[in-house]
């Protein structure tokens, strides 16, 4: 499994780590719907620290499609809504 | 559904809806490529702009840190000349004058991270768009309808996702960069005014936190009135005011509304 850490890169990860990630990425979306941004931050750290910890960088010239998208360690609430917005802030 | 997934297939329908535009495949490659040297160009233009921006800030840091330390030589002249109440003004100013440089050093981090990501981004891109060159022109040489919809439909995938990314960071540091201009311009104009010490940080603070900061600043003010009078003194020629034995501790006299009451000299306090 490929996912992609936003304004950082992609990591593989095998695939026996989805239900630990999705348990981490159910906190983040609770954390969004509550506009909680303390547990945002939280969520969202624990999430990426995850990913990296388990996951191994693919090279900068691999093209590959990501299962998985992770917002970057500095988004805040409000980007991550824009960004689910019907993709409404992505360019181009 | 997860905010993961979600993002991911925000991505890959975005992608998919430009692969649908054009009939042949190989022209959607073409196509693509283009857009990836566009983008390779825009990112790098967006390095330079926030490198430009850094450099600004760092000069202006500069130009703070003399005011700065002008401020605190006038306030030791004052002391020296037995003007406390001078003293006691430059000290005001060049707490103001603190606080811009502290702002302005949380902006140049900022500026900083922002300049490294971008170039990250742009190496990460450069090496893919020239991956992708490479693949192109591999399926276009070995086309057949049936086998290229699939590959191609993956190298596209992957790079548009790619582009999405590093178009997101590109406005990331626009934004930014517009809002340090901004501010910069800003603090250009108060400098060219001399009116710098006024500024002060913008919009007023509430009025609680107003009188806090003021508070704050009084006694680090007295503090610092203070440790330039024993230095004054103990470096030779004491002048009559700053020698009397009342500004011994000058904590006593720090009731919170008065912290800008001039002493008067010999009075003594307490």
């Amino acid at each position: 499994m490929i996912i992609r850490i936003m304004g950082e890169g992609q990591f593989r990860l095998d695939d026996s780590e989805a239900d630990e990630l999705n348990k981490l990425d159910v906190a983040l979306e609770h954390a969004v719907e509550q506009n909680d941004e303390a547990a945002f931050g939280s969520a969202l750290h624990a999430l990426l620290e995850k990913a990296r910890a388990v996951g191994t960088a693919l090279p900068a010239d691999a093209i590959e499609p990501s299962q998985l998208i992770l917002p970057g360690e500095d988004a805040t609430i409000e980007e991550v809504r824009d960004l689910l917005a019907d993709g409404g802030l992505i360019p181009g | 559904m997860g905010v993961m997934k979600r993002v991911s297939t925000i991505f890959k329908a975005k992608a998919n809806k430009q692969l649908d535009k054009l009939e042949d495949p190989r022209e959607t490659l073409d196509y693509s490529y283009q857009t990836q040297l566009e983008l390779l160009q825009k990112v790098r233009r967006g390095v330079a702009d926030v490198a430009t921006s850094r450099k600004r800030v760092e000069l202006q840091m500069n130009q703070v840190q003399q005011t700065s330390d002008k401020l605190d030589r006038q306030a030791r002249d004052s002391l020296a000349a037995g003007r406390e109440d001078l003293a006691r003004e430059a000290l005001t100013r060049k707490a103001g004058v603190q606080s811009q440089l502290t702002d302005l050093q949380s902006q140049y981090a900022s500026l900083q991270g922002e300049e490294e990501k971008l170039t990250a981004a742009s190496q990460r891109l450069q090496a893919k768009v020239d991956a992708f060159r490479v693949r192109k022109e591999t399926i276009k040489a070995t086309y057949t309808a049936a086998e290229a919809t699939t590959r191609i439909n993956e190298v596209f995938t992957g790079i548009s996702e790619e582009m999405s990314d590093v178009g997101l960071a590109i406005q990331r540091a626009e934004d930014k960069t517009e809002q340090m201009k901004a501010r910069a311009g800003a603090i250009d104009e108060l400098m060219a005014s001399g009116a710098l010490t006024d500024a002060l940080g913008g919009p007023p603070p509430d009025d609680i936190q107003a009188e806090l900061d003021r508070m704050g600043a009084g006694h680090s003010i007295d503090d610092e009135l203070a440790r330039m009078k024993a230095e004054i003194a103990g470096g030779g020629a004491p002048k009559e005011i700053t020698g009397s034995s009342g500004q011994a501790d000058p904590s006593v006299a720090q009731p919170s509304g008065t912290s800008f009451q001039k002493e008067q000299p010999g009075s003594g306090g307490a």
